[in-house]
Parts: C-alpha cells; sequence; structure tokens
C-alpha cells in the first residue's frame, strides 16, 4: 500500500498517470477501514441533470479580504468566483444557479464565527465554505456546528481530521499538513539528509509542522538536530540562525507571514555560500516572486507543492483549462499583472472544494436546509474524486470517517529562476490511519 | 572552554549585535512617540502607521524610479516630509477639533490608525513588497556573517538621533519646543507659537517614524500591517524610559533592544516580550514616571 516512488523524476509533460485503478488500490484502504458502498465521482462527465428550479444555490464564502490572509484571501475569492462561473455556464448546481455570498473575516478567529452566523441567519446560504487560516477554521467551525450548517474548508490544517472539530466541517479537496509531511519526508531524509533542523511558525500551524516531521524523522531513522519555533511577528531572524547546530544537512523550514524574503536574505547573509541544504513549503512563498531581491538564496533549494506554481510541472489538460479559467499565466502570476503571482498550491481548493459540494447535492438531491442530513452521509459515503477539470491538482482519496482528502504531492527546485518539478508521490505516500471517526457523532 | 569559544561566545556576540540595531531603529521610532507625548501630552497610537506609511513610501519610490537605488536616496529625503504633511493635516483637523483631551485623542488616533492601514491596503494591496538595500555587503566574522547594510542603519539611526538632540538643545524651534513642554500657558503668554509648536512636533514625531520605516524596509518588506510591532515596542520603551524623557527613550531603547536580542537567543523570542511586558508592568507599580520621567499629574 505505502508503495514509494524514491527518485522518480516527473515526466512533465505526461497527462494523468494517476488512473482510476491507482484511486480506487489507495482508496481500498479506506475501504477496508470500514467505509462500504463507497462511490468514486467525475462530476464534470455527468452534467445531464433533469432540471431544477431557478432558485440558486447560495454558498457562503467566508474571505480573508482584510488581516494577514489578505493575500491568500484574493486568490481564493478570485478562484472561487471563476469556479462559479465556470459552474454556471456548464448548468449549474443540480440545474440550479451558484450564487457566492462573500464576507470578509478580517482573517479573524472572533470575526470568523460571526461571519457564520450571518451568512447562515442573515443571508439564508445553504453551506458555508472557504477559509484558509487554521485559527480561523478553529474559531468558526463551532458556530457552524452549532447552527447545523455544513461547513466546507480549504485550509490544510490537520484540525479536520484530528477530530477536533465536528460533523457539519468537511475539508474535501486539500490535502492536511500531516498528510503532506508524511508524504515528502522519505524524499527530504532519502535526497537531502538525514540531520534535519526545523524552523517554523509559532502557533498551532507550525506545531503540526514539528509533530509529524519529527515523527517521521523517528520512523526513517533521521534526526531532528533542532526545533526553532519562531513568533508571527518576527521581523528579523538573524538570532534564529545561530541556534542551528553545524551538524545540520537540512534546514527544514516553513514561514507564513510578510516575513520571509527577510527571513531567506538574513539566512544567506548568516551563511554565506556555505550552508546546509534547504528544503522549504512553499506556504512561505505563495503570492512572492521567486526573482524577488534577496531570494537569490534559494537558487538550488527544494520547496514541497501541492499544485506547481509554473505550468510545465503539471500540464494535464485539467490543470491548463484550471489556470485558463483562474486567470493565472504559465509563471503563476496573474494574466493581467505578471508582478501579481498568485498562491497556486493552495487556491485549487477553493475550485474543487466547489465541485465536491456540486456532487454531492446532486447525488444526495438535497433540495434546502432540511437535507442536510442527506447531503452530509452522501458526502461522507464518498472514496474519491477524480482527476479533470472539476479536480485539476490531482485525483483525491476521501476519508469520511474523518472529513479529509488525500492526494499527491510535489518536490521542486529552484532553478534558474523558476520552480522545477524533481518529484511527485502518490496518494498513498501521504495516507495516515484515520484517529476519529465523525460518522459517528451526532447530527 | 572549548565549547564556550565554539558555541556560547558566537551567540552573546551575535545577541548583542543584533540587539544594538534593533535598538538604534527602536530608538529612533520611539522617540518621536516620546517627544509627542513630552510637548502635547497625548498618546498617539497611529504611531506605528507613519512608520508604516514611511516604508510604503519607500516602496514607491523605488518602484517609480525602475527599481533604482535613487528610489531609496528619494524615499529618504520624502517619504518623511509627505509623512509630515500626513501628521500636521491629522493634527490640524482632528486632534485640535477634540482639544487634546486625552481620552479622545487615543480614540481618535486609534480612527487614524485603521484609516491609514485601510487606506494602505487598498492603494498599496495586501503583500509584502521588497527594496532593496542602496549598498549591500555582507561583514564576515569568524563564526557568521552578518548584513553590512544593518549595520549602516545602525550607525544613520545615531546620526538622526544625533541631529534631533541638537535640534532641541541649539535651535529656536527646539527652544519652543522645550518650553511649550514645560509650561504651555506660561509659553503662550511669553509668545511661543503653541498651536504652530504642537503641529511641528505632530509633523516631526511622524516624520521620525516614517524615516525610520525608510531605513527599515530593506531589511524586511513594505505591507500594511507592519506599524503594530514597532507600536508595541515603542510604548514600552516609551513607558520604561519615562514618558517625554528624551535621554529615557533612549536608554530604555537600549535597554529593551539588546535584552531582547540576548533572551531571544538564549532562551525564547516570546520569552522577551514577555519579561519586557513584565518590566512595564513592575515600572508602572513601582516608577510610574518611567525610569527618567518627570512626574506628570
Amino acid at each position: 500500500m505505502m508503495s514509494k516512488k524514491k527518485d522518480e523524476n516527473v515526466d512533465q509533460q505526461s497527462e494523468l498517470n494517476l488512473t482510476r485503478r491507482s484511486v480506487l488500490g489507495a482508496s481500498a484502504a479506506i475501504a477496508g477501514a470500514g467505509i462500504i458502498g463507497s462511490q468514486l465521482i467525475d462530476p464534470v462527465a455527468k452534467t445531464a441533470y433533469a432540471a431544477g428550479s431557478d432558485e440558486p444555490i447560495r454558498i457562503g464564502f467566508q474571505a480573508h479580504r482584510t488581516g494577514i490572509g489578505a493575500l491568500y484571501g484574493r486568490w481564493y475569492e478570485r478562484t472561487t468566483n471563476a469556479a462559479a462561473k465556470y459552474i454556471n455556464s456548464i448548468g449549474g448546481i443540480a440545474g440550479r444557479p451558484i450564487e457566492i455570498i462573500t464576507e470578509d473575516d478580517g482573517t479573524d478567529p472572533k470575526r470568523g464565527a460571526d461571519v457564520v452566523e450571518k451568512l447562515a441567519t442573515k443571508h439564508n446560504v445553504d453551506f458555508v465554505y472557504g477559509t484558509l487560516f487554521s485559527h480561523v477554521v478553529m474559531g468558526s467551525a463551532p458556530r457552524a456546528g452549532e447552527l447545523k450548517i455544513p461547513y466546507f474548508v480549504v485550509s490544510e490544517g490537520y484540525h479536520v481530521a484530528s477530530g477536533a472539530l465536528n460533523r457539519y466541517v468537511f475539508q474535501p479537496c486539500i490535502t492536511d499538513v500531516r498528510s503532506q509531511i508524511t508524504a515528502v519526508s522519505n524524499w527530504i531524509f532519502g535526497n537531502l539528509g538525514k540531520n534535519v533542523a526545523l524552523i517554523y511558525p509559532d502557533y498551532a500551524f507550525g506545531y503540526d509542522h514539528r509533530d509529524y516531521a519529527s515523527a517521521a524523522a523517528a520512523k526513517s531513522g533521521a534526526k531532528i538536530t533542532a526545533k526553532i519555533a519562531i513568533p508571527p511577528t518576527a521581523s528579523s531572524f538573524t538570532r534564529y540562525f545561530v541556534k542551528i547546530p553545524k551538524n545540520t544537512d537540512v534546514i527544514y523550514h516553513v514561514m507564513v507571514g510578510p516575513g520571509v524574503l527577510t527571513f531567506v536574505r538574513e539566512m544567506g547573509e548568516h551563511y554565506g555560500t556555505r550552508h546546509p541544504k534547504l528544503f522549504g513549503f512553499i506556504d512561505s512563498l505563495e503570492g512572492v516572486n521567486i526573482n524577488s531581491p534577496g531570494l537569490e538564496f534559494l537558487d538550488g533549494s527544494h520547496f514541497w507543492e501541492a499544485m506547481p506554481r509554473y505550468a510545465d510541472g503539471y500540464a494535464t489538460s485539467g490543470s491548463n483549462f484550471y489556470r485558463d479559467k483562474v486567470g493565472v499565466d504559465n509563471t503563476g502570476a496573474s494574466k493581467s499583472d505578471s508582478k501579481d503571482v498568485s498562491a497556486y498550491s493552495h487556491m485549487f481548493g477553493c475550485w474543487e472544494t466547489l465541485f465536491a459540494i456540486k456532487e454531492a447535492v446532486e447525488q444526495s438531491g438535497y433540495k434546502s436546509k432540511k437535507d442536510y442530513k442527506t447531503l452530509i452521509e452522501t458526502f461522507e459515503g464518498f472514496a474519491g474524486f477524480n482527476e479533470g477539470i472539476a479536480h485539476p491538482q490531482g485525483s483525491k482519496v476521501f476519508s469520511g470517517k474523518t472529513h479529509q482528502c488525500y492526494g499527491q504531492q510535489f518536490v521542486s527546485q529552484v532553478k534558474n529562476g523558476k520552480f522545477n518539478v524533481v518529484h511527485r508521490t502518490s496518494i498513498a505516500d501521504g495516507m495516515y490511519e484515520p484517529e476519529t471517526d465523525y460518522t459517528k457523532k451526532s447530527l | 572552554m572549548d565549547t564556550w569559544i565554539e558555541e556560547t561566545l558566537p551567540m552573546v556576540f551575535l545577541a548583542v549585535l543584533d540587539g544594538t540595531v534593533t535598538a538604534f531603529v527602536l530608538a529612533l521610532i520611539a522617540l518621536g512617540l516620546s517627544l509627542v507625548f513630552g510637548v502635547m501630552r497625548i498618546v498617539n497610537v497611529s504611531h506605528g502607521e507613519f512608520f508604516m506609511l514611511g516604508a510604503v513610501f519607500s516602496w514607491f519610490a523605488y518602484h517609480w524610479t525602475a527599481d533604482s537605488v535613487w528610489g531609496f536616496v528619494l524615499a529618504l529625503l520624502i517619504a518623511p516630509v509627505i509623512v509630515g504633511f500626513i501628521a500636521v493635516f491629522s493634527e490640524r483637523f482632528i486632534l485640535r477639533k477634540v482639544e487634546y483631551n486625552p481620552e479622545s485623542t487615543i480614540v481618535a488616533t486609534i480612527g487614524i490608525l485603521y484609516i491609514i492601514q485601510q487606506l494602505t491596503l487598498m492603494g498599496f494591496g495586501p503583500e509584502a513588497r521588497p527594496v532593496e538595500a542602496p549598498i549591500y555587503f555582507r561583514v564576515s566574522f569568524p563564526w557568521f556573517g552578518y548584513s553590512g547594510y544593518k549595520l549602516l542603519v545602525a550607525v544613520m539611526s545615531g546620526l538622526c538621533l544625533c541631529g534631533i538632540w541638537l535640534l532641541l538643545k541649539r535651535t529656536k524651534l527646539g527652544l519652543y519646543m522645550r518650553a511649550t513642554q514645560q509650561d504651555y500657558e506660561i509659553a503662550t503668554t511669553f509668545g511661543v507659537p503653541t498651536k504652530k509648536i504642537y503641529a511641528s512636533v505632530f509633523a516631526l514625531g511622524g516624520g521620525l517614524a516614517a524615516l525610520a520605516g525608510v531605513l527599515v524596509v530593506p531589511i524586511r518588506q513594505a505591507d500594511h500591517l507592519m506599524g503594530l510591532e514597532p507600536l508595541l515596542l515603542s510604548f514600552i520603551v516609551v513607558i520604561i524610559g519615562g514618558l517625554g524623557s528624551i535621554r529615557g527613550t533612549i536608554i530604555a531603547a537600549f535597554l529593551i533592544g539588546i535584552s531582547d536580542g540576548i533572551i531571544s537567543v538564549f532562551y525564547e523570542p516570546t520569552l522577551a516580550k514577555m519579561l519586557a511586558t513584565l518590566f512595564v508592568v513592575m515600572i508602572l507599580i513601582i516608577k510610574p514616571s518611567g525610569l527618567f520621567g518627570e512626574n506628570y499629574q
């Protein structure tokens, strides 16, 4: 099951190597764990449904328009609008048009909960969707549970799969941090080195990195030489680099926030030309041009990407179609402004989640809020989603127990001022045993 | 002994070096806040936004000069002036309207903070944008390297601090400022144009913060939320040093900067912030006027 494709160089023009069979193979693990009678779904293929009513499906979009998540929020909004436009052009959801109602949560947990409430009660939406930052998800999800409204997040945090939330919360189309680390850790330890220093932000998202990278290291005989937590408000990093022991082979870094360029430049100043190898998570550089002044130090280093920013990294027909529809050029920047770089490894989750919602509505025969139970049970019965226009990042295996998906991951190297994909994991590389079972929780 | 030289010494050296650079910049930012409090007796919560505006204007200057170093020079000259005008505008049309009432000015300056921050978000965008340093070189120490530009920032901040000291002690404007600080009414009676002095002090405070923003932007980036941290640190520095005391502000900036460096390197940066805050609480209990402050009623 956990077959590894180490050192595999990706054929960059390859079309969809993940067949329905391989996804089924991966999903067998979950089926074995108790989900029976689940189905694989290919939503765009079946657009011929009975004409529904003119009453739109109203989806409340909890957006980070302001606050620290504003950059991601802007791209989440563009992607959401592009997906809604496309879904409407192919007949909407169950024959009903899709309508997006957007509210700004200020990337703030307290306001997040208020936004969920406002969307559910004032705007009377069918579903709430779209949240990214994990503290906002943690703040908002309990309110969605109390209001008994399905809440679809695009957040990456392990909080959904950990069982910390409730049965109304789903993360169907973006993988969680635990899965991402599990998938790429063997590649890191095998190719870059076994003595690893971890640098991560000093809050929950960072702790997921610290804990699961440490666990993966222990499993494969690698050694964590230092664990360095950096407060999110830090604006200078020089003092942290002095804590990295000399015997370190690899600096594993994940930084979120505006400090990243400084972080990289100061690392360069600290080390000069002789330095440990670097492995980073693209979260640090979402929205940032890799050719920005100060980032030269990253040349030759490796990054995890969920979906390759440069078009040649994964040029399937689905991903090309998606790239075009969301208005992103071949380098990952906005087609109308080459300085406006996208959050390409995250925003696909918005596009895909709207298609997952479409599928759940159509499969369950959802008509109105009284059908939430059927909709949730139908969703929990899904085994995954097939790659294609609806799921351009790749096929997904979905666990009804954890409300979380698994998917493929990419490792890219920075070279000649761009990201070049050097390794693609299988879905199975990132799978772990479920730690919770939401299906047993009450609705 | 060997491990001490190999491991501890470089850490102490770095902590002090980095702390000193932080201290110089912090002193420059906090000085504006301290001046405004000392002379006008108001707490300017929007002070951090003036710092942010300096950094943002620096990015625009850099961008307009087609990413050349002349952008930095332009920003160094222009940004403090523009921000000074913005400060005068808000002093004239907001603070003067609420008659510098302490409670009202806090609320008013919170309002100014949000207005500046949100306008920047609308006009500049949510992302952090880099500005290249005018001079870039790496200083090599036996154990590690350090940014030459950072050392330059410390030197330039030091020069600015000297300039302000000369302004206050050796010019007529400085004399007026000190007179207004000591007693507003008597200064007015003696013909000091106190209203103009208020406007000038507010402009000077904003301009100093903007200048610090311009100097700092090449070692971090410009973003619309960058004003918050310096604001909090400035408050800590100003409270510890004594509200309104220039000497206290500078000494406290070094105290906070260097202790922050040492505690961050040997323990946790979060601990450094906690201890600084604890220190503020202790000062407020034991010596509310601060280390070098006058006693205000």
